[in-house]
């Protein structure tokens, strides 16, 4: 590894200041620490942003919640908070990669890392997140459909630093959902999928939004699936035929995981059981 | 660049360590190559295996993805540290009477996940202990026996 110069910070506008295009900040460092062992990423500074008080909260905000970036996966499927509203998001963070993994890892980073098989992006796409980005001019928010530009790349600027997600109250009769397929339980996802829905007071989809991930450059919104539910009755019929769009919607490759026909197969079955299941705990079952 | 040398101190097994470090040195040849402490084992070095396996303040992490100075003024507990003197830890006593270990590679690691999750679930179910070991390979596929001695480890205490 190439040397560099460690630093950590104990005041955010102190970390800010020292994000040169050279430096990397470091959360968890799951994925950094890799990358700068092969020389991915080879910075002339790391600034560990663990000394940071307060930027792993997880607090209530207008009637949501903010997820400061340094939360842990592992705090992250222990809250209760999160586990009440956010079930798709609970059940992304329970799966991602081992104890030791969840242990380490954060949401921040999760996000940052801009994986296109990112556990946590899909189930933040389905709730309608933003992030919070800090750079030394102020702040700014972004909806989550913005921050990914492409494998690797997020719309973050040089300097800036992704210190929270938000998360929109859950309305009433709504519920998000996740599913994913691994082919090892430590592997990262071949394909992940989350559902939102929201019913009207008649029963029928009155809001829908479908986030597919490892099938194209970044996680993505099926949209085609997402406007095939909206204004109908949920149904097993209605679950298959959206589930059918965002085939159509998927961009899979073919990789080391999986070929492009087996993950667009697993587009289908994923978000048929993503919708089926956030629209029956939006209706009250479970 | 110059490798620039971090001051850290590092409390491990209950006793302060105070040493100069590399930026680029890992927690894992921190307590190997700088302590001398050679139970915690070198795997894959990805995060994969689990044979660096240790506890960072009461969590249980990967050593060897983790810079050492991010461990300054931090406890981490390693396996020499679970007997007692002659005293072992119940789940050693377990692993010993069930066959646990067969090249032992994986034991110390295998062992500080067993421990970090006996102390946040004193009873754990069999499906319980299969996911807290998920991030810790057995090489030899000794798992069965594993499991064996977590759940008899549990039985004691």
């Amino acid at each position: 590894m190439r040397p560099f110069h460690y630093l950590a910070p104990r005041r955010l506008d102190e970390a800010l200041s020292l994000l040169t295009p050279q430096a990397v900040p470091l959360a968890g460092g799951t994925d950094l620490f890799l990358k700068m062992e092969r020389r991915q990423t080879q910075p002339d500074t790391v600034v560990d942003l663990k000394r940071i008080p307060g930027l792993d909260r997880i607090e209530a905000a207008d009637g949501g919640v903010r997820i400061g970036a340094l939360a842990l996966m592992d705090r992250l499927s222990a809250s209760s908070m999160i586990a009440n509203q956010y079930d798709a998001l609970a059940r992304s963070a329970r799966v991602v990669g081992s104890t030791q993994t969840r242990n380490r890892a954060t949401i921040g980073g999760n996000l940052a890392n801009a994986s296109p098989a990112a556990d946590t992006a899909t189930p933040l796409l389905a709730l309608g997140a933003s992030v919070e980005a800090a750079d030394a001019s102020g702040t700014r928010e972004m909806p989550v459909d913005q921050l990914f530009l492409g494998p690797g790349r997020t719309a973050l600027r040089h300097g800036e630093l992704l210190t929270a997600i938000l998360i929109p109250a859950m309305p009433a009769r709504a519920a998000s959902a996740f599913q994913r397929c691994v082919r090892t339980a430590m592997d990262i996802a071949v394909v992940n999928c989350a559902a939102f829905v929201r019913l009207d007071e008649d029963g029928l989809i009155g809001e829908a939004r479908i986030a597919l991930g490892a099938v194209g450059p970044t996680p993505l919104r099926a949209a085609s699936a997402e406007s095939r539910l909206v204004g109908r009755r949920p149904g097993p019929d209605l679950a298959a035929e959206a589930a059918e769009a965002a085939a159509d919607d998927a961009q899979p490759i073919d990789d080391v995981r999986a070929g492009a026909d087996y993950r667009t197969e697993m587009v289908r079955v994923l978000t048929r059981r993503a919708i089926e299941d956030a629209c029956q705990r939006a209706g009250g079952e479970s | 660049m110059a490798a620039e040398r971090i001051a850290i101190t590092v409390t491990v097994n209950g006793e302060p360590f105070r040493e100069e470090v590399p930026a680029t040195r890992s927690l894992l040849d921190f307590l190997r190559d700088d302590l001398g402490l050679t139970g915690t084992k070198e795997g894959c070095s990805e995060g994969e295996c689990g044979a660096c396996a240790v506890i960072l303040d009461g969590r249980l992490v990967d050593a060897c993805l983790i810079f050492a100075a991010e461990a300054d003024g931090r406890s981490v507990e390693t396996v020499e540290g679970l007997a007692d003197g002659e005293d072992l830890h119940p789940l050693q006593r377990t692993f010993a009477a069930t066959g646990a270990a067969q090249c032992g590679y994986c034991t110390p690691g295998m062992l500080m996940a067993c421990k970090s999750l006996l102390d946040r679930n004193p009873s754990p179910t069999r499906e319980e202990v299969v996911h807290g070991i998920a991030g810790n390979l057995c090489r030899c596929t000794g798992y069965g026996t594993i499991i064996q001695a977590v759940m008899e480890a549990a039985k004691e205490s």
